[in-house]
C-alpha cells in the first residue's frame, strides 16, 4: 500500500489533506472529531490579537451556487477570523495537539499591520506546542476594511515586511496563505520568499457576489436589506487555484518554495491534480462543510489506490510532476492534429454536440435523418467542445492523428513539433528575418 | 419442441431454448460504468445514513457510493467486503427495497432510492472479475477452528477467522459449498455459476479446508469437533421443511419448494426439467414467490400463490409480489389449503377463504378448488439436527448478540441461530460478528 504520510516544511502528518483555516478547524470539537474521522492536520481558525475578539454579523453568512440536483458547486462567506478569545483557542490548541501528536497543527494569523503586534501573538501560540503559523493575507472581506487579510496580502511590500517580522520572532515554520484577489499571483509570492516564508498556501476565498434577491434588490447573502462582496470557494474556483498554483510553481524565482494546495478540493483526485501542479499537500474547507468530515477517507482511499496503480510510493513520487509541462501558449505544438470521434455505440442521440458545433463552432458534426451524429474530419478543428458538453462520459474522444498522415481540413500532412515562435505568421519570426 | 405450455400433467421442454435462455437471464443487468455515475451521483452522502443503519451487515454505503463516483471501484469494494466477504451475492439477492433502498432519503424526495443494490454489485464485480482477492491472513496463531455449514453464515466466519490467522476446517453435508446461495436462491438472481465463482474467489485467502460431503451428527459429533479444534462455529441453515397438515399431502406431484428450487439451480440443461401444466405453491415467502416464479419461467401454463393470509402480512416484500405477478403468476391471498385432491397423482387443491377478526386467522366456511398437477410448498423452513447440548430458542439455536450459544467455545449463526431475519445478509453479518468473538476468545482478550 503506498505511504500516504506527508511532511510539509518539516511538519509531518499522515496524509497530506489538511482542513483548512475556517469554520471546520474553530474550535476543539470540531478537531478533535476532524482527526478521528481521519484528517492529516489542520490550519486552526485564524487568530486575532489579545482583547475583545471580533463580531460576526449574525447571518446568513453564506451564499451558494449550485448545480444540476442541487449540488453545492460554489459558497460564498461573509465570516470574520475567529470571535472566540484569543485565550480560549491557545488552550484549546495546546490540549488537542497533546492528545494528537501525529497530526499537523498549524495556526493561523492576523494581527494589525504591526511588528508589536506580531512580537505579541508568535511566542503565546509557540507555547501551545503548535507546529506551524500560517499568516492569513487572504480573507477579503471585513478584516480588509481594517487594513488586514487581504488589504495586506494586495501589497507585495507589506507581505514581505510581516512575513520578515515573523521569521525573526519565531522558531515555527512561517506559511503565507496568499490571496488571489490580485492581478499576478507570482508577485506576493516572491514578495514571501523575500520575506523568508518556508512556504505559501493558496488560494484565500476570491471576491464574489452570489446572487442578488430581485424583490428586495440586494446582494445575497441579505442582511436586514443589505449585503456584501463576500469570499468565494468550492469546486467552482478550484481552477483558478490551480492555474495560481502552477504558475507559482513554474516561476523560476518562487519554483523552490513549497505550496500548500487550496481551493475547490473535494475528492482525491481534485488534491492528486493539486499535487501534481507542486502542491506538496492540500487543504480543504468546503467539501468538509458540504459532506462532513467523513469526506476524507474517499480522498485517502482514492489517492491510495491511485498511487499503487502508478506505482508511487510516496506523494513526493508526483508532487510537481506536472509542473514542467505547464508552458506558456507559444510552445505548444501546431503541428498536433487530432479529431473528434464519436462512438455511436455510448450515444444516446442527445444532439447538444451538434448544437454546439453547428450553432457555435465549425460545422463539423453531421447529423442524419435519424440521428446519426458523426464528424466531419474536413471542418474539425478539435475545438473539444463537443467532448465537453456531451453527457456520456468518454462518448467523444480526440484521435491524435499520426506524423504523415494527412489532416483533411488543411489537406496537409502533419508534420514534426513546431511552434508560434518559429511559425511563418508570426510577425516576430517575420521581423527577426 | 415436443410439448408445450398446453401440455396436460408434468412435463419437460415446454419452451424453447431460446426462451428458456432469455427467462433466466439476470433479473437485473449489470450497470454499465456510464450509468453506474450517473446512479453514483444520485446519492447525497447523507450524515449517519439510514441506508447504513438499515443494511444488516452495516456497509458504509455512502463511502462506497463516493468511492465509485470518484473513479475508484475497487476502493468501493474494499469498503464493502471489509463489512461483507459476500458483498457480491449480496448485490444480487439482498431484498433492497425493505432494506437500505427502502430507506434512501431519494425514496422520502422523489419516491425513487439511488439504486444501492445495483453500485454494490458493479464495485464488487469489478474486483471479483479481476480475480484479485483483497485480503491477506495475519501471522498465524496455530488456532483450528471448525465451521459447520459452508452457506452465507459458515463462509462469512470461515473468511474473518482465516484472515485473523487461525486455520479453519470448513463442513458440509452437501457436495458442494455455497448453502442457499447455491441451491437456493432464484436462478435469474445469481446467473452465471456466481454462487460457485463467489466461494472459490472467497477460499483464495487460504487456510480454509473445506470438506465436503461431511454432516455433523452423522460423520462426526459436536463432541469430536470440540475436541480436535479450539472454537466451533455452526452455521448449519434450516434443514428441514414444515409439514402442510393436509389431507392427501402425499399424493405424487406435491413436493418441498425448496427440492424443486435446489434440482433447477444445480440443472445444467433447463430444458430437462419437468413442470405441471397447472401449478400452485402454498406458502407467502420469497421461497414461495421464488418457486412460483421459476415454475412460470420454465413454461407452466397458469401458476398460482396461494396464501392464508391477506397481502399486508405476506412474508415476501411488496416488490417481490409485483415481480411474481409481472412474470404472469396469480396470487390467491387468503386461502387455506384444505386437502390435496387426487386419485394417486395430484389433480387439485381445494382451500377455504379466511378472514382475521381479533388478530385471528379464520375460515369463512366458503371453498375453492384450484386445479393442479404440481403442487409445492413453501410454508417454511425448520432447524433439524442441532446438537442437543445446546439451549434452543423458539426452535433455533439461542445465541448471543455476538453468536455465542450455551456451551463455551461454541457459536452459531445466520438460520439455524436465534435472532435476526433469514436472509443473506443477516447470515454474512452473523457469521462476522461470531468470528470476532471468537477471535477475541481465542487471543484471551476481552
Ligand atoms: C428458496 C429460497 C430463496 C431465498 N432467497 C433469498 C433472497 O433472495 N435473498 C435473501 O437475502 N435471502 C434469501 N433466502 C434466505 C437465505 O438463503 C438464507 O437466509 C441464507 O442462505 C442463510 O444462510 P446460512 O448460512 O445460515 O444457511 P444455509 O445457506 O442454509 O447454509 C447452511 C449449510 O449448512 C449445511 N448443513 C446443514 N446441516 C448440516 C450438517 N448437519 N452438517 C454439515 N453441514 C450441514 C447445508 O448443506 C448448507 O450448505 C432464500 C431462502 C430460500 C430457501
Ligand atoms: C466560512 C469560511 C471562513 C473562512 N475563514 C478563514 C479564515 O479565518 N482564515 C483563512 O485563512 N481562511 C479562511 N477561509 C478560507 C479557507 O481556508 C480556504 O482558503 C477557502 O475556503 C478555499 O478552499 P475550499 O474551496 O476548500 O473551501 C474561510 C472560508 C470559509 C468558507
Ligand atoms: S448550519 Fe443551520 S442550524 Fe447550524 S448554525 Fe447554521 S443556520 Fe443554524
Amino acid at each position: 500500500m503506498a505511504d500516504l504520510t506527508s511532511t510539509f516544511v518539516g511538519i509531518k502528518s499522515p496524509n497530506p489533506f489538511w482542513l483548512a483555516s475556517a469554520p471546520p478547524t474553530d474550535k476543539e470539537y470540531n478537531v478533535r472529531r476532524a482527526f478521528e474521522a481521519g484528517w492529516g492536520g489542520v490550519v486552526w481558525k485564524t487568530l486575532g490579537s489579545e482583547g475583545p475578539p471580533v463580531v460576526n454579523v449574525n447571518g446568513p453568512r453564506y451564499g451558494a451556487i449550485f448545480g444540476a440536483d442541487r449540488r453545492l458547486l460554489g459558497l460564498n462567506n461573509i465570516e470574520l477570523i475567529t470571535d472566540r478569545p484569543l485565550q480560549t483557542n491557545l488552550r484549546e490548541i495546546k490540549a488537542v495537539k497533546r492528545d494528537y501528536p501525529d497530526r499537523a497543527v498549524v495556526v493561523s494569523l492576523m494581527v494589525p499591520c504591526e511588528e508589536d503586534a506580531w512580537k505579541a501573538i508568535l511566542p503565546v501560540v509557540e507555547e501551545t506546542g503548535a507546529d506551524g503559523v500560517e499568516l492569513n493575507f487572504g480573507c477579503p472581506h471585513g478584516m480588509a476594511e481594517r487594513g488586514m487579510g487581504s488589504a495586506v496580502g494586495q501589497v507585495p511590500e507589506y507581505i514581505e515586511m510581516v512575513t520578515r517580522w515573523c521569521k525573526q520572532n519565531t522558531r515555527m515554520p512561517v506559511i503565507v496563505k496568499l490571496t488571489p484577489n490580485i492581478t499576478d499571483i507570482r508577485k506576493p509570492a516572491e514578495a514571501a520568499k523575500r520575506g523568508g516564508a518556508d512556504a505559501v498556501s493558496l488560494i484565500n476565498t476570491i471576491n464574489s457576489i452570489t446572487s442578488v434577491d430581485l424583490d428586495a434588490m440586494s446582494p445575497e447573502p441579505m442582511i436586514d436589506g443589505k449585503g456584501t462582496h463576500g469570499g468565494y470557494c468550492g469546486p467552482a474556483v478550484k481552477p483558478i487555484a490551480m492555474n495560481m498554483v502552477a504558475e507559482i510553481a513554474r516561476n523560476a524565482e518562487t519554483a523552490d518554495v513549497p505550496i500548500s494546495g487550496i481551493g475547490g478540493i473535494t475528492t482525491w483526485r481534485d488534491a492528486a491534480e493539486f499535487m501534481a501542479l507542486g502542491a506538496g499537500n492540500v487543504q480543504v474547507c468546503t467539501a468538509a462543510m458540504t459532506y462532513g468530515f467523513k469526506v476524507v477517507q474517499e480522498m485517502i482511499s482514492g489517492l491510495s489506490q491511485w498511487m499503487d496503480e502508478k506505482g508511487y510510493e510516496s506523494t513526493a513520487d508526483f508532487v510537481g510532476k506536472a509542473t514542467p509541462n505547464v508552458t506558456d501558449w507559444q510552445y505548444l505544438n501546431l503541428n498536433h492534429v487530432t479529431k473528434a470521434v464519436i462512438n455511436q455505440d455510448d450515444c444516446i442521440k442527445c444532439g447538444r454536440c451538434y448544437a454546439a458545433c453547428e450553432d457555435t463552432s465549425h460545422q463539423a458534426i453531421l447529423m442524419s435523418e435519424d440521428r446519426v451524429f458523426t464528424v466531419d474530419d474536413s471542418e474539425c478543428v478539435a475545438c473539444n467542445l463537443c467532448v465537453n458538453v456531451c453527457p456520456v462520459e468518454n462518448c467523444i474522444t480526440m484521435k491524435t492523428l499520426e506524423k504523415g498522415e494527412v489532416d483533411e481540413r488543411t489537406g496537409e500532412k502533419v508534420g514534426d513539433y513546431s511552434n508560434w515562435t518559429e511559425h511563418p505568421n508570426n510577425p516576430a519570426v517575420v521581423a527577426a528575418e | 419442441m415436443p410439448n408445450s405450455q398446453f401440455t396436460p400433467g408434468i412435463a419437460s421442454g415446454r419452451l424453447s431454448d431460446t426462451e428458456l435462455k432469455e427467462n433466466f437471464a439476470d433479473l437485473h443487468a449489470p450497470l454499465e460504468a456510464h450509468e453506474a455515475l450517473v446512479a453514483a451521483d444520485r446519492c447525497y452522502f447523507c450524515h449517519d445514513a439510514p441506508c447504513m443503519t438499515a443494511c444488516p451487515s452495516s456497509i458504509d454505503i455512502p463511502l462506497f457510493i463516493r468511492q465509485i463516483a470518484t473513479g475508484t471501484p475497487e476502493a468501493a469494494a474494499q469498503t464493502i467486503f471489509d463489512q461483507n466477504i459476500l458483498g457480491g451475492m449480496c448485490a444480487r439477492v439482498c431484498p433492497t427495497e425493505t432494506l437500505c433502498e427502502e430507506v434512501c432519503v431519494r425514496e422520502t424526495a422523489e419516491g425513487k432510492p439511488v439504486e444501492i443494490g445495483r453500485l454494490q454489485r458493479y464495485a464488487t464485480d469489478t474486483v471479483m472479475e479481476s480475480g484479485k482477492h483483497p485480503y491477506t491472513r495475519a501471522d498465524a496463531t496455530g488456532k483450528k477452528v471448525a465451521v459447520v455449514g459452508a452457506g452465507p453464515a459458515g463462509l462469512s466466519a470461515a473468511h474473518r477467522l482465516a484472515m485473523k490467522g487461525h486455520d479453519v476446517t470448513v463442513y458440509d453435508a452437501r457436495k458442494k459449498a455455497g448453502g442457499l446461495n447455491e441451491f437456493g436462491i432464484a436462478a435469474y438472481k445469481s446467473v452465471d455459476s456466481f454462487a460457485e465463482r463467489e466461494v472459490e474467489w472467497l477460499l483464495k485467502i487460504g487456510g480454509i479446508t473445506l470438506e465436503t460431503g461431511k454432516a455433523l451428527g452423522k460423520d462426526f459429533t459436536l463432541a469430536s469437533l470440540q475436541d480436535e479444534f479450539d472454537a466451533v462455529f455452526l452455521g448449519m441453515g434450516l434443514g428441514g421443511v414444515n409439514a402442510l397438515r393436509a389431507e392427501g399431502e402425499d399424493k405424487s406431484g406435491v413436493a418441498d419448494a425448496v427440492d424443486f428450487i435446489s434440482e433447477l439451480r444445480q440443472s445444467n440443461d433447463l430444458s430437462s426439467l419437468s413442470v405441471g401444466r397447472n401449478v400452485v405453491v402454498i406458502g407467502g415467502g420469497m421461497t414461495a414467490v421464488d418457486a412460483a416464479v421459476q415454475s412460470k419461467l420454465l413454461g407452466a401454463q397458469n401458476v398460482t400463490i396461494a396464501y392464508r393470509r391477506d397481502k399486508g402480512a405476506m412474508g415476501a416484500s411488496q416488490y417481490e409480489q409485483e415481480l411474481a405477478t409481472a412474470k404472469g403468476v396469480r396470487i390467491l391471498y387468503n386461502a387455506a389449503p384444505k386437502k390435496v385432491i387426487g386419485n394417486g397423482a395430484v389433480e387439485g387443491v381445494e382451500f377455504e377463504y379466511t378472514t382475521t377478526e381479533g388478530g385471528k386467522l379464520k375460515g369463512t366456511g366458503e371453498t375453492v378448488t384450484l386445479e393442479a398437477d404440481q403442487v409445492f410448498k413453501a410454508i417454511g423452513q425448520t432447524l433439524s439436527g442441532a446438537p442437543e447440548e445446546l439451549a434452543m430458542d423458539g426452535g433455533k439455536i439461542a445465541v448471543s448478540e455476538v453468536g455465542a450459544t450455551s456451551v463455551t467455545g461454541i457459536w452459531a449463526g445466520g438460520d439455524c441461530a436465534s435472532g435476526g431475519d433469514d436472509l443473506t445478509v443477516t447470515a454474512v453479518a452473523e457469521g462476522r460478528d461470531a468470528a470476532e468473538d471468537i477471535h477475541s476468545y481465542l487471543m484471551g482478550g476481552a
